[in-house]
């Protein structure tokens, strides 16, 4: 009998095209996403004068530079020349190119799925490290560096040598109003934002597959925020439907064999992890962070906790917050629900539902994952709910997840956000951000503070 | 990228944990290109926290030194700012692959060493040390980027050698899983 296998040694062993003595595994690459943020490995490649190998395996998308307003006429200087370089690199190098008013343009990690370019059972690489949202589908998915992205455009291979296997399993049901945001910002909490370093996550248990595939992609979306490089979710019926029909998904006699070669991908039952993590569903409130790093996060029930080190002293003294009160209550200054995270249509939904028919007392900003994204929340009425409310519909892109387009939260301001990080400066110097989920930052939207959604969503079906 | 082995230089203390990749260089100046210099980005909004003079060519912090982005431009401040060793508990996992593409040793020590490390430090990367003062002090680092660092191994060169080898792979699985090509239905 065969050696009872995990989901990443399967996914690794059909990409291994060489071993090496030392540890080292030449990978095969069947996705390569590349942005604007690419520029330095084109330069590496236009140095040495080389090609990009597969240009058909590789696909460009403006997104971290996009602006979310005023797009057919972008006046930035360095934006125009941001996304014209991405234009030009895209052209020379004859690769398919989502450009800014490409009407499936979007944020990398949103569109790659939406297209059905990310499959299961692929090796995905992009040049950013929410590169392992494409897990969700049951991928080997992970970000590189600009070094690596030029390694990879010369030769569709990339050096790596296989992570841990570690298991989260997430058993139970989630209570109404708690999202695949509020289990990563948990267990990241729990573990610490290097606690699952050096370690490729599966998530697994009955409340991960009651996720949509929106609820799996922000799940593995945040595993490099606990140090994981890589996060994967078994492919099962819910990942099928999602992709089936998609523009660049197979079809016919190919989709049949590739839903047959993707049943195989699971861990296999006896399979052992070098590391297991469980988790009871029902110890998940929803959950906001209180520092500068996604691990520093309680739930909204509970208090600002007492520094135990300089490092959360520091923190606590960045977001000016006093120990011992109470999370919910701190007032806040704007919102935005955007990012690779958190806005894809579900989390649209969500939102819209905490805000419909109320008004919110702080501005923000509402950024849709991709323009698909948009048009489908446009259909379905969800701009008007937020506009209502008194939010801003913009374009789709990064926006202010990391302000690269100039969307940013202004020095000492408050921010519920529905992003991926809270580092000191990322949405802008001097910024103060909270995580949480998209439904979260609707309810702060709703009460100007940070606040528990559940009552909000009392008899509203979300 | 020429390799070395040794290399001895003034430490700034940073002390600090999770200094991440936001922090080592701010989003907005990514947009330059690589010969216009990196070195003035480098801790660009939070300087006065850190005591880091011009002339340092070691930096000792706390665990999880670059954690968060893949941005290879936090490895470009450091290394453009004259950095040549990071020694801290634990690094990011991208940032340290970063690093030794660029030459820059992500030196992986006990915490309990970490208040030895202060001044004048010598690395050796041959027999994986820290000499600083009387102290000696083991460092940790993935064999593979040892060498690599050493002989300033470039990837895509090293590669290419495999070329047969890709080849020959991407034709078989083509071959047994054509749907894993994209479909180009003309959208
Ligand atoms: S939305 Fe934010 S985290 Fe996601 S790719 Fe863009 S900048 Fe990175």
């Amino acid at each position: 009998m065969s050696v009872p296998q995990t989901l990443l040694q399967k996914l690794w062993a059909t990409h291994e095209i060489v071993a090496r003595e030392d540890g080292a595994s030449l990978l095969w690459v069947d996705r390569h996403l590349v942005h604007e943020g690419s520029h330095h490995a084109f330069a590496k490649l236009n140095e040495r004068g080389a090609r990009v190998a597969h240009p058909e395996l590789t696909f460009g998308v403006v997104d971290h530079y996009a602006p979310t307003r005023g797009r057919d006429d972008v006046t930035d200087p360095k934006i125009r020349r941001m996304i014209d370089t991405l234009k030009t690199n895209a052209a020379d190098h004859g690769i398919t190119l989502f450009g800014l008013n490409d009407p499936r343009q979007g944020i990398v990690h949103v569109l790659g799925p939406e297209q059905g370019l990310t499959l299961p059972g692929l090796l995905i690489n992009c040049g950013d490290s929410h590169t392992s949202t494409h897990g969700a589908f049951g991928a080997l998915a992970f970000g590189i560096g600009a070094t690596e992205v030029a390694h990879v455009l010369a030769t569709q291979s990339i050096w790596q040598r296989q992570p841990g296997s570690m298991r989260i399993t997430v058993n139970g049901t989630l209570g109404p109003g708690v999202t695949a945001k509020d289990i990563a910002l948990h267990w990241i909490a729990g573990l610490g934002s290097d606690g699952a370093r050096g370690f490729a996550i599966e998530y697994a248990g009955d409340a991960v597959r009651a996720l949509s595939m929106e609820g799996r992609m922000t799940l593995c979306n945040l595993s490099i925020e606990g140090g994981a490089r890589f996060g994967m979710v078994a492919p099962d019926a819910v990942t099928f439907e999602y992709l089936a029909g998609r523009p660049f998904a197979p079809e016919g006699a190919d989709w049949q064999d590739a839903c047959a070669a993707w049943a195989d991908l699971r861990s296999d039952p006896d399979a052992q992890f070098d590391r297991e993590v469980a988790i009871d569903a029902a110890d998940i409130a929803p959950t906001v962070t209180w520092g500068i790093t996604p691990a520093q996060a309680v739930p909204i029930t509970g208090a600002v906790p007492q520094p135990d080190s300089q490092t959360e002293r520091e923190a606590l003294d960045y977001m000016h917050l006093t120990p011992g009160h109470p999370i919910a209550g701190t007032a806040v200054d704007q919102v935005f629900i955007g990012s690779c995270t958190n806005a894809r249509i579900e989390d649209l939904r969500l939102a819209a539902a905490v805000l419909r028919g109320r008004k919110a007392k702080v501005p923000g900003v509402v950024s849709p994952g991709s323009t698909l994204v948009r048009l489908q929340a446009e259909q379905e009425g969800l701009d008007k709910v937020f506009t209502d409310a008194g939010l801003d519909w913009v374009g789709a892109g990064c926006s202010m997840c990391v302000g690269m387009n100039g969307d940013i939260v202004q020095p000492g301001k408050r921010c519920a956000s529905s992003t991926n990080r809270n580092f000191r400066g990322r949405q802008g110097p001097g910024a103060l951000t909270h995580l949480m989920s998209p439904a979260m930052v609707a309810a702060a939207a709703v009460t100007g503070t940070l606040a528990d959604v559940r009552p909000l969503l009392d008899g509203r079906g979300a | 990228m020429s390799g070395w082995t040794t290399h001895t230089g003034q430490a700034a203390v940073l002390g600090a944990a999770n200094i991440d990749t936001d922090q080592l260089i701010p989003a907005r100046f990514m947009s330059a290109s690589r010969a216009e210099g990196y070195g003035d980005y480098l801790l660009h909004d939070v300087r006065d926290r850190y005591d880091l003079k011009d002339g340092d060519t070691i930096i000792v912090a706390g665990r999880n030194f670059g954690s968060g982005s893949s941005r290879e431009a936090a490895v470009y401040a450091l290394a453009d700012f004259g950095i040549r060793a990071v020694i801290a508990p634990s690094f990011g996992d991208i940032f340290a692959s970063n690093a030794v593409n660029n030459g820059l040793l992500p030196a992986r020590v006990d915490a309990s060493d970490l208040g030895r490390l202060t001044g004048t430090i010598t690395v050796d990367l041959d027999s994986a040390t820290l000499t600083c003062g009387d102290a000696r002090i083991p460092f940790e680092l993935d064999p593979i980027w040892r060498l690599k660092l050493i002989k300033g191994w470039d990837d895509i060169d090293l590669t290419a050698q495999h070329e047969d080898d890709i080849a020959s792979f991407a034709r078989a699985r083509r071959a047994a899983r054509p749907w894993a090509w994209p479909a180009d239905k003309g959208t």
